[in-house]
């Protein structure tokens, strides 16, 4: 599970996340929605670990990330999964190879055994094998994204965070990587925290959906919950509706 | 008259800034060195792209170095009557100054530039970030090996670059100006003494570790995109080549 208690974090004195307060139930995929510059991925990456806040504490399994550090924090590190948003695939290794990475790094398996599961998770989200062995700048953005959700699963992590995982993608292609994501937490059982503006795309894989605003979570609930919100700041962005004060 | 000590101040606050930064970088890059997992396959990567791919351009610029030195050192010895002291004139040139400060300028060209630029597209990409979140520290999987592959690369181009450019200062001085080829060897060899190497090997490398932190610290730090690559390869080569020829002062004044 992970909570997020009162998290702020100010760039150049300029506010962005002005005391979060959320919890991402285990074994439920969360998404984050909320406008372009929120600060959806901002908080991701304290969540992640990469970045400290100036104030609050963000838990995992009930262990501080914000405050880890040395052993405790690569043992917290261990037990995660990164989707960025744009891949962030080693362009210098193979697609194959991106996958075995993290097996790589942190297991004592023979490479055959890595090679083995690294081919298993490629075939999990659906890649053909005449890719294996191109490099990231050979492949499709679909491709990319499908290529890093099967490194962020390689290591069967207990959370899988998801920096706007269908961004830049065609229609058909969003809906793959979404029935993928739904579809390796089914088989996985993973915690996942999705942060995206893609709506209502993104609802087909959310068991709760939290907005963020102005640096807060103005609401949080089921996707119907969100649907219904009072709140005419979630209804307007839901909605699509233009607003005035960004034209 | 008073905002130009004020911009002065600041410059030199955040010149100090640097500074400390850079160093805390280096000292923690180097300290991870000694820290479990060890990646001397990368090492190796590295040493063969710094150094083995360097090779090239250090056999042309020392061959040409070591060339123009005789050609510059026969003409004005000749007026003295003294063209047997070319072989130590040029031996003591390139192993005390040129050596090590034309070998770390081309590293820092070659090298260091790509360095700069490998480290900030990985930055702008997210891959050192990604690298983070599967708890592999970036800075010992990157940083570290490029520093020690400096510390050896250095050092060896150096030597390579001593020894073709007195072969250089060889075809010239004696095969086409007729300087005898005893003389110029024996005259190297009595006049060479083992404060010159080891002062030539303490510079290269110091020289290469100041060439991989530039390197290493501007890509790692870069800004963003495409154009903060750009100013911070730029940065690069322009600060490693002005800190190696400080560098060369004061080792220098110290040698002496």
């Amino acid at each position: 599970m992970i909570k997020i208690i009162d998290v702020a974090r100010s760039f150049n004195g300029l506010p962005v996340l002005q005391g979060v307060n959320l919890e991402a139930p285990a074994g439920k995929i969360t998404v984050v929605i909320g406008k372009s510059g929120a600060g959806k991925s901002v908080l991701l990456k304290h969540v992640a670990g990469l970045l400290k806040p100036d104030r609050g504490r963000i838990l995992i399994h009930g262990a501080d990330i914000t405050r880890a550090r040395g052993r405790e924090l690569q043992a917290i590190k261990k037990g995660f999964g990164v989707l960025f948003q744009g891949g962030a695939l080693f362009d210098s290794l193979t697609v194959l190879e991106n996958v075995a990475f993290p097996l790589r790094e942190k297991t004592r398996l023979t490479e055959e055994e890595i090679f083995q599961r690294a081919r298993q998770r490629l075939a999990q989200v659906n890649l053909p094998p005449e890719t294996q062995d191109k490099y990231p700048d050979e492949i499709s953005g679909g491709m990319k994204k499908r290529v890093a959700l099967a490194r962020a699963l390689v290591q069967e992590p207990e959370i899988l965070l998801f920096d706007e995982p269908v961004t830049g993608l065609d229609p058909p292609m969003m809906n793959t990587v979404f029935h993928l994501i739904a579809k390796t937490r089914q088989e996985s059982g993973y915690t996942g925290l999705v942060v995206s503006h893609d709506i209502p795309a993104v609802f087909q894989i959310a068991d709760y959906v939290a907005m963020l605003h102005q640096g807060r979570i103005i609401a949080f609930g089921t996707p119907q919950e969100v649907e219904q919100h009072p709140n005419p700041v979630v209804q307007n962005f839901l909605r699509g509706e233009i607003d005035f004060l960004e034209t | 008259m008073f905002s130009l000590f004020r911009n002065f101040g600041r410059f030199s606050l955040s010149v100090t800034q640097e500074t400390g930064r850079a160093t805390l970088f280096l000292m923690e890059a180097l300290g991870l060195a000694f820290v479990p997992p060890y990646r001397p396959r990368r090492l190796l990567r590295e040493v063969y792209s710094i150094g083995c791919k360097s090779l090239l351009i250090i056999f042309l610029t020392a061959a040409f170095t070591g060339m123009v030195l005789a050609l510059q050192g026969y003409y004005t010895l000749k007026r003295y009557g003294s063209e047997s002291a070319l072989g130590s004139a040029v031996a003591l040139s390139l192993i005390r100054e040129l050596g090590p400060v034309l070998t770390a300028l081309m590293v820092s060209g070659r090298a260091g530039s790509a360095i700069t630029a490998e480290i900030g597209i990985m930055r702008i990409t997210e891959q050192l970030d990604a690298l983070d979140t599967m708890a592999v520290n970036p800075l010992q999987y990157v940083v570290t090996p490029k520093l020690l592959a400096g510390l050896i690369s250095v050092p060896l181009l150096t030597a390579i670059f001593n020894v073709v450019g007195i072969l250089g200062g060889f075809a010239v001085g004696v095969l086409l100006l007729g300087v005898s080829a005893g003389a110029y060897f024996s005259g190297m060899v009595q006049s060479v003494v083992s404060l010159d190497i080891n002062g030539g090997i303490v510079k290269s490398l110091v020289f290469g570790l100041t060439i991989m932190l530039v390197a290493c610290y501007n890509g790692y730090f870069t800004g963003r995109g495409a154009e903060g690559v750009s100013s911070a390869t730029t940065r690069t080569v322009v600060v490693s080549a002005v800190l190696v020829l400080a560098w060369d002062y004061v080792l220098t004044s110290f040698f002496m």
